[in-house]
């Protein structure tokens, strides 16, 4: 049994978008011994549009709080993130924590405010950096009890779970873990040359016409290599690219009808759990195409 | 022509990672990489040189900041390795804190009015109350009208568990501390500021 302290975020919450990414991640811990420590009353990260509102200090105090109540409820023990911009955001305040002494000194004069105070030394780390370093390849596909053999995916990388950070030290412009991920299910990772391009993120909420172009070149780019599926790490694009099929459809003269799902939902399915372990109920746009293997 | 040589200073010490910008060697592989590229005026390295030129109404004014997505292309693109995505944040949020910036900019309106109003109200983020939000701010005809729009998605998502049907959320325990510890922050960076 292996144990992290956990930062859900927002969007996994019960009845939140990506309800889906947190139940199949939960199953996907099941099957792998792993323990999630969820940080008691954590709160939002601030997202990526959270400087506009808040400036530097007060959207890294929303970091700086968590982790004083991980580092307060569980030590220093590694914290695990599952949504790109939680990940992105806590990574970024702890590294100017632990680099900048006057950020560190103004963020624990805010959190005594709280009572509450921080010295550095947690590691933030994404699942799939759990996944493939803790656990490795090997023993990812030996959990393999009914592959997805001949399933087409387009694995979407998108933005946040690979820039400015990037996963395992793979290439920016052509990471290959969701491919791997793909392939160690039993399926095959289709061609797709849109795997890191944006799909607006939270700018589908501001700039709608805008960022749904953005969206329809990549739904084109992986039903043109034949995908029956996408797959990705990240709720905002799942999000983006589940939900606004219908209107790109209706605006853009389109007839998209692409099942988009998280790379957990896919190691569950393989991995033998059920159609409900995989949240698999829970998708706007059915995944038929994974019908055959439930 | 008039210069305005108190603003490249300015930017440098107030804006966050604004003091980057004197690194910047004006290549253009930002201006490259930004997905919404086609819908600016300015790419960074423009505003970057309009920095250095002194041009504090054009830069902070603009609408061309507004339109950074945060995907990151050009941090990780740039050759001299700047943080132009924090910079590109660092000149919005300073035009915000200048009262410069245009209110009805969309993605100001949704980060400022909408966005950080939301988080910090509960300290988490709603989402059903966001949208709502979002979707009523030019009143309730323009409101029902996006609603109708994306009617299907939204029962889609309220079938499948993943819209709360009760937008009202409950605060965390702590957010008492939180307010307080948040107010604090805000106050230091004032601070921070006025000090640079």
């Amino acid at each position: 049994m292996k144990e992290y302290t956990f930062f859900p975020g927002c969007s996994s919450e019960h009845n939140a978008s990506a309800a889906n990414m947190e139940n199949s991640i939960q199953s996907m811990c099941r099957i792998l011994g792993i323990k999630l420590n969820e940080i008691d009353d954590w709160n939002c990260c601030s997202a990526s549009i959270g400087y506009a509102g808040g400036g530097q200090l007060p959207r890294m105090a929303l970091s700086a709080r968590n982790f004083a109540l991980a580092q307060k409820q569980k030590g220093n023990a590694d914290l695990v993130a599952t949504c790109a911009a939680c990940w992105l955001a806590m990574r970024e305040t702890n590294e100017r924590i632990e680099t900048e002494p006057h950020i560190k000194a103004d963020l624990n004069t805010a959190l005594a405010e709280a009572g509450l105070s921080y010295d550095g030394h947690i590691k933030t780390r994404h699942m799939v950096e759990v996944l493939i370093e803790d656990f490795g390849w090997d023993a990812l596909k030996a959990k393999v009890t009914k592959p997805l053999t001949g399933l087409k995916v387009a694995g979407y990388v998108g933005c946040q779970t690979n820039r400015p950070f990037g996963v395992c030290g793979d290439s920016y412009e052509n990471p290959q873990y969701l491919d791997q991920m793909i392939e160690a299910t039993g399926a095959t990772a289709v061609p797709f040359p849109m795997k890191v391009a944006c799909c607006g993120g939270a700018l589908m909420f501001s700039e709608t016409e805008k960022s749904c172009v953005l969206t329809k070149q990549i739904l084109q780019s992986a039903v043109d290599n034949g995908a029956e599926v996408i797959i990705t790490p990240c709720p905002v694009c799942q999000l983006n690219l589940e939900v606004y099929q219908g209107m790109i459809n209706k605006t853009l003269g389109t007839n998209f009808n692409i099942p988009i799902l998280y790379y957990s939902q896919l190691f569950v399915l393989s991995w033998g759990g059920s159609w409900q372990d995989a949240a698999l109920h829970q998708q706007v746009i059915p995944a038929e195409p994974l019908r055959r293997f439930a | 022509m008039t210069y305005d040589l108190t603003f490249a200073k300015d930017v440098y010490q107030k804006a966050e990672m604004g003091h980057w910008i004197k690194m910047c060697m004006q290549c253009g592989v930002c201006a490259g990489s930004c997905p919404l590229r086609a819908h600016w005026q300015h790419s960074p390295r423009q505003l970057f040189q309009m920095v250095r030129a002194g041009k504090r109404d054009e830069v902070l004014k603009s609408s061309d900041m507004w339109m950074c997505t945060s995907c990151y292309n050009c941090i990780v693109r740039c050759p001299r390795e700047l943080p132009i995505t924090h910079i590109i944040h660092g000149l919005a949020r300073y035009a915000e804190t200048q009262g410069a910036a245009d209110p009805k900019q969309p993605t100001r309106r949704f980060a400022v009015d909408v966005f950080w109003k939301n988080i910090t109200a509960t300290g988490r983020v709603g989402e059903a109350m966001l949208t709502m939000r979002l979707y009523f701010q030019d009143g309730i005809g323009a409101g029902i009208q996006r609603g109708l729009e994306m009617r299907d998605s939204a029962l889609g998502m309220l079938k499948t568990r993943r819209l709360n049907p009760i937008p009202f959320r409950g605060k965390i325990k702590g957010y008492d501390g939180f307010t307080k510890m948040l107010a604090k922050a805000a106050e230091l960076e004032q601070k921070l500021e006025n000090k640079a």
